[in-house]
C-alpha cells in the first residue's frame, strides 16, 4: 500500500491491518503515551482545498502525535485561494520534501490525480474527494463498530448496518458501504431516492425507502448529514418531509434492537436528520467515531510512510 | 514467518541451517537465568517482567514462571512493543504493531526485566528503553536475551545470557519456541537461507 | 516524368481487386491492370488498399481563437496524415463562426494551407447562444458556402429555435448539425450516468439527456420536412430513436465518433481527464451497439469530433479538465480496429461511411467521389498489415489529448493524393 485513495484498493486483509495497527495505537496512548517518535524527520502536508477544521484538526493531530512535522495548507488566504492549479500546488509541495500529503479537494478524483498523475513523489492520502471518498472516515467507522459490536471477532459476518440518507453526495457514505460490505456485513441503504445514486442495487447493499420498516433489523444505524443546499432544491419536498420520513428521533431509536449503536460521521444538523436527544443519547457512539478517526489516521500514517517509503 | 526447519541438516554445515540449541538446552538456560535473577534482585515481590514481541513475550512468560516456582510468588509479566520507537523504522517496510500489554500494576520504582530473544545490535533494546520511559518510571532497567550473538551498535549489553553465540555478519540466527513455533530451538543460517523470523 | 502525375501500381481498390490507377492532372485519368508508367511517377502499392480519401463532418480546428491548441493549417496536416482529403470546421471558435466574415476566413485560410478542403460549420445561433438565429442566409452566401450550421458544444435546447433553424435551411439545402444534450439533465455532469458515475462520485450524465433530444428533433424535422444531422451518438436508445426515425421516413442522418466505437465508461475510473469527453464515454452495451447500427447504415458516417486541447486543460484534476480528444490522426485504426469483428463490415462499407456519404450530407460535391476515371484524385493508400503505435508527441496537431497513447492501431495510412497531389508518402508529410 502506497497510497490510500479508495477503500476499494484495500483487501479485506489491508483493512483488517490497519483496524488491527488503529487498536494497537489506541492501546498504547491510552496507556498513556502522548507522543511518539516514530514518524520523527518526516513532514505532512495537510492540503486542504474544502475548509473542515473538524476533518482538518483530527489528521494535524494524528501526524503530531507521531511526530512528524505538520505543514498545513489551506483554501483560505493562500495560493489556493488565487487559482493555482493542483498540479502547481503539487510540484511545490514535491520539491519542499514532503513525504505524505493528506488532500481534501471537492473534485471526485483528485486524490487520486495526486497519487497518480506523476506530478509528485509522496505518499497521498485522501481525506475526501467530492463525492467520491472519505476512506478513514469508514475505516474509522469501522473501527467503532468493531470495538462495540464485535470486539472479538475477526469480521462483520451477521451485522446489519443501515445508512440513511443522501448516499448520493455522500463521499463518507460510499466509502462506508464499500468498506462494511468487504469486511462481511449486510449494508442497507434507505433514502428517498433522488437522493440514492442509480444502479445502487447493483452495488454491495440493499436499498430500502422506508427507514421504519428496516429499523428492526439493524445493529448499526448511520445517519447522513444533509447538506443545506439540498434542503430547497428538487431532491425532497422540504426540511420537516425529510425528517419525518428519514429523521432518527426518540420513537425511531425506540425501534431499534436493543444493542442497536447510533453513528453519525458529523457534522450533524441537529432536528433534521437526527434529534438532539438520540445523538447524544446512550445509543449514540458519535464522539468515539471522532476518537477513532484520530486513531486510524495515526495508523495510515504510520503504514505509509512510517517503514522504508522507497518501496511499494 | 518462520520457515519450517529440515532436522537432518543439523550439525555444521558451510550452507544452509545447523541448530545450536534443543528444547533442553533452551528449558535449561531460562532456569539458570531465573536462578541468576533470583540471586540478584534481593526482593522478587518488586519484580516486571516484560517481553519485547514477538518472541520474547513467550520466553518472559517461562522466565517468569520459572521465577514464580523458585520464589513461590507470581511475577506480573507483560509485553512492550518498540515499533514506534525504533530508529531504523526505514530500512524496512512498515511492519504490524505488536501487543503492549503493561501489568496492572504498573512499573514505576518497580525492577523492570526486559526479556528479548536474540540480542544484537543493541537497537531493538534502545527503543524498548525509550518506550519504557514514556510509560513510566521504573528503579532498576535490566536486560534478559535468550541469545547474544555480538555485533553491537550501541553501548548495550544483557545482565542475563542464556547463550553467548559468537557469529559472523553474514549469518542470521533464529530462536524457534514452542508457543509460536511449535518446537523449542535455537538456528544459525547461512545468509542465503531465509532470514525470516531471525533477528 | 510529369509533375503530379502518378501510376499507382498493385493496389486494391476498396480491398477488392488489384489494379493500377493513373492520376493526372489531379484527375483519375486510366484505371487497369498492367498499365504503362509511360511518363508518370510510379508508386508501388502491392499490399496496400487504395480509398477515396476521408471526410470529416465534425472537427474543432480551433482557429481563430485558440490557436495554442490548434491552427487550420496544423488541423490540415493532422487531417490529410489520417487520410482526409476534406474536414468540416466546428463553429464554436473565439470569435464564433457565426457570421459570414469569420466563415469566410476560416475558408481562405485552410485554402492557403492547401492540405485539405476546410468546410466552415456557421453557428446556429448568435455567439452559440441558443436565443437567436445566426446570420445562416450570408454565411451560405458567402465565398465559403456553408450548407452546415450546428452549435456543436452546446446544444440547441430551446425548441422553437430549433424548429426555425430547421426551417431557415430548407432555402439553402442546409442541415442543422445537432449537438444533442439537454442541459437540465446534465448540469455539471462528468461522465456516463450508470453504476460507475455512482461509485466514482462524478456528476452522471444519463443516456436520456441525448436520446430526448433527438427524439425531439426527429419529430420537428419531420413536421417541418427538413434535413437533421445527429453528431456523435452516443447511446443505444439513440441508436433505436434514429432507426424509428429513418424508418418513418424522416430525413435524418447521425455520426457516431472513433472513440465512441471503442473506448467504454470504464477507462474513466483511472481520472485521467485524457478520457473526459462529451458526449461521455459509454457502457460497452452502448459500444456494440454503436458498431451494430454503424455497419447497418443506421448510423450514416463516421466523424472524428478531434477536439484539440492544450496540455494544461487535461493536466488536472477530472472537473476542471476540459471535454474532447483528438481524432483526424488516429480515426481510421481506431475504427479498423473497433469494427473489424462486426458482422456486414467491409473497405467498402468503411469508404462509405467515413468518405461517400460525409461528403454528401455536407454537400462537399468534389469529395467522396468513387475511385473510377475522371473523378478527382483524392485517394488514401492503406498499409493493412501495418500496425502503428500512438505516440502523442509525434503528432501533427499542436495537443496531445489523444486517449490512445502506447495504443497498437491495425493499419496505418501511407500514401495520400490530395488534387492529385501526391502529399502523404510512407506516413510523412511532402509539403
Ligand atoms: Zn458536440
Amino acid at each position: 500500500m502506497k497510497h490510500l485513495i479508495s477503500v476499494q484498493d484495500l483487501s479485506r486483509t489491508d483493512t483488517l491491518h490497519i483496524l488491527d495497527t488503529a487498536r494497537e495505537l489506541d492501546r498504547v496512548t491510552n496507556g498513556g503515551i502522548k507522543l511518539l517518535p516514530t514518524l520523527r524527520g518526516r513532514t505532512v502536508v495537510n492540503l486542504f482545498y474544502e475548509d473542515s477544521t473538524r476533518t482538518r484538526l483530527s489528521f494535524e493531530r494524528a501526524a503530531k502525535r507521531l511526530s512528524a512535522d505538520v505543514v498545513t495548507v489551506s483554501a483560505k488566504g493562500s495560493s489556493l485561494s488565487k487559482g493555482e492549479s493542483l498540479k502547481d500546488t503539487a510540484l511545490t509541495l514535491n520539491a519542499m520534501g514532503a513525504d505524505m500529503i493528506v488532500v481534501r479537494h471537492p473534485s471526485p478524483g483528485a486524490a487520486h490525480r495526486l497519487a497518480h498523475a506523476g506530478w509528485l513523489d509522496s505518499r497521498v492520502l485522501n481525506a475526501g474527494d467530492g463525492k467520491h471518498e472519505h476512506p478513514t472516515q469508514a475505516l474509522a467507522d469501522a473501527l467503532t463498530i468493531r470495538a462495540r459490536l464485535r470486539p472479538e471477532a475477526v469480521d462483520f459476518d451477521g451485522l446489519t448496518i443501515g445508512i440513511v440518507g443522501d448516499v448520493l453526495h455522500s463521499r463518507v457514505a460510499r466509502s462506508n458501504i464499500f468498506l462494511l460490505a468487504s469486511l462481511g456485513a449486510n449494508v442497507v441503504v434507505i433514502g428517498p431516492p433522488t437522493l440514492l445514486p442509480v444502479r445502487i442495487e447493483n452495488w454491495p447493499c440493499t436499498v430500502s425507502y422506508s427507514l421504519d420498516a428496516a429499523l428492526p433489523e439493524l445493529d448499526v444505524i448511520m445517519m447522513l448529514r444533509v447538506q443545506q443546499e439540498r434542503m430547497n432544491g428538487t431532491f425532497f419536498p422540504s426540511e420537516l418531509e425529510y425528517s419525518r420520513s428519514f429523521g432518527l428521533n426518540r420513537s425511531r431509536a425506540a425501534a431499534l434492537p436493543t444493542h442497536a449503536i447510533v453513528m453519525h460521521p458529523g457534522p450533524m444538523n441537529r432536528g433534521v436528520e437526527i434529534t438532539a436527544e438520540v445523538a447524544d443519547g446512550t445509543r449514540s457512539v458519535i464522539t468515539e467515531q471522532v476518537a477513532n478517526g484520530l486513531k486510524v489516521r495515526m495508523a495510515i500514517m504510520y503504514l505509509l510512510i512510517g517503514g522504508d517509503v522507497s518501496v511499494a | 514467518m518462520t520457515q519450517p526447519l529440515n532436522t537432518a541438516s543439523s550439525g555444521p554445515s558451510r550452507t544452509g541451517s545447523r541448530i545450536v540449541a534443543d528444547p533442553d538446552d533452551i528449558s535449561r538456560a531460562l532456569r539458570r537465568l531465573a536462578h541468576q535473577v533470583v540471586e540478584n534482585v534481593k526482593d522478587v515481590t518488586n519484580l516486571v517482567i516484560l517481553g519485547i514481541p514477538t518472541r520474547g513475550v513467550p520466553l518472559a512468560q517461562r522466565l517468569a514462571k520459572n521465577i514464580g516456582e523458585i520464589e513461590g510468588v507470581a511475577v506480573p509479566v507483560g509485553s512492550l512493543d518498540v515499533t514506534l520507537f525504533r530508529d531504523d523504522l526505514r530500512m524496512r517496510p512498515s511492519k504490524a504493531l505488536e501487543q503492549t500489554l503493561i501489568p496492572d500494576v504498573g512499573f514505576d520504582d518497580k525492577i523492570v526485566i526486559l526479556v528479548d530473544d536474540v540480542l544484537f545490535s543493541g537497537r531493538t533494546i534502545r527503543a524498548a528503553l525509550d518506550a519504557l520511559n514514556e510509560y513510566g518510571r521504573p528503579a532498576v532497567v535490566q536486560l534478559a536475551v535468550l541469545v547474544d550473538r555480538g555485533h553491537r551498535e550501541l553501548p548495550i549489553r544483557a545482565d542475563y545470557v542464556g547463550k553467548n553465540l559468537p557469529t559472523s555478519l553474514s549469518e542470521n540466527v533464529s530462536v524457534h519456541l514452542s508457543e509460536i513455533d511449535s518446537i523449542d530451538q535455537v538456528v544459525i543460517h547461512s545468509a542465503n537461507a531465509s532470514t525470516e523470523g531471525t533477528a | 516524368m510529369s509533375l503530379n502525375s502518378y501510376l499507382i501500381v498493385g493496389s486494391r481498390p476498396y480491398g477488392e481487386q488489384v489494379c493500377d490507377i493513373r492520376i493526372t492532372n489531379g484527375l483519375i485519368s486510366e484505371i487497369g491492370s498492367g498499365l504503362e508508367p509511360g511518363d508518370h511517377q510510379v508508386v508501388k502499392a502491392h499490399d496496400l488498399i487504395s480509398l477515396p480519401s476521408f471526410v470529416d463532418l465534425h472537427t474543432h480546428l480551433r482557429e481563430p481563437g485558440r490557436e495554442d491548441a490548434e491552427t487550420i493549417a496544423s488541423g490540415s496536416r493532422a487531417a490529410t496524415l489520417g487520410g482526409f482529403s476534406a474536414v468540416f470546421a466546428m463553429a464554436n471558435t473565439t470569435p464564433v463562426a457565426d457570421t459570414a466574415g469569420v466563415v469566410e476566413q476560416v475558408w481562405r485560410i485552410g485554402r492557403e494551407t492547401g492540405l485539405v478542403d476546410v468546410f466552415p460549420i456557421g453557428a446556429v445561433s448568435v455567439g452559440l447562444h441558443g436565443e437567436a438565429l445566426a446570420e445562416l442566409g450570408a454565411m451560405a452566401a458567402s465565398a465559403a458556402k456553408v450548407t452546415v450550421f450546428s452549435d456543436d458544444g452546446n446544444c440547441v435546447s430551446d425548441p422553437l429555435l430549433m424548429r426555425r433553424a430547421l426551417e431557415y435551411v430548407k432555402t439553402f439545402d442546409g442541415v442543422i448539425a445537432q449537438h444533442a444534450q439537454d442541459p437540465r439533465l446534465t448540469q455539471g455532469a462528468q461522465m456516463n450516468e450508470g453504476e460507475l458515475s455512482g461509485i466514482l462520485g462524478l456528476t452522471g450524465w444519463p443516456a436520456v439527456a441525448e436520446e430526448a433530444i433527438i427524439a425531439r428533433d426527429v419529430l420537428l424535422t419531420s413536421h417541418v420536412d427538413s434535413r437533421l444531422h445527429v453528431c456523435h451518438v452516443s447511446t443505444s436508445g439513440s441508436v433505436a430513436i434514429i432507426r424509428w426515425a429513418k424508418e418513418m421516413g424522416i430525413r435524418v442522418t447521425a455520426e457516431v465518433t472513433p472513440h465512441h466505437l471503442l473506448l467504454t465508461e470504464d477507462l474513466v475510473s483511472s481520472f485521467d481527464p485524457v478520457y473526459k469527453v462529451n458526449p461521455p464515454l459509454r457502457s460497452r452495451a452502448d459500444t456494440l451497439a454503436l458498431r451494430e447500427a454503424l455497419a447497418d447504415g443506421t448510423l450514416d458516417i463516421v466523424a472524428t469530433d478531434h477536439a484539440p486541447h492544450p496540455h494544461e486543460s487535461k493536466d488536472c484534476e477530472w472537473d476542471s479538465a476540459a471535454f474532447g480528444m483528438l481524432g483526424l490522426e488516429t480515426a481510421l485504426g481506431v475504427v479498423v480496429a473497433a469494427m473489424a469483428e462486426t458482422p456486414g463490415w467491409s473497405w467498402r462499407t468503411l469508404s462509405e461511411r467515413m468518405s461517400t456519404v460525409p461528403a454528401k450530407i455536407g454537400r462537399a460535391l468534389n469529395h467522396g467521389r468513387p475511385l473510377a476515371v475522371g473523378e478527382p484524385a483524392h485517394i488514401v493508400l492503406v498499409n493493412p498489415q501495418k500496425t502503428r503505435e500512438v505516440v502523442p508527441s509525434q503528432l501533427a496537431s499542436l495537443s496531445g489529448n489523444t486517449p490512445y497513447a502506447g495504443m497498437t492501431l491495425p493499419v496505418s495510412v501511407t500514401d495520400v493524393f490530395f488534387n492529385g497531389v501526391h502529399q502523404v508518402r510512407g506516413g510523412e508529410l511532402h509539403e
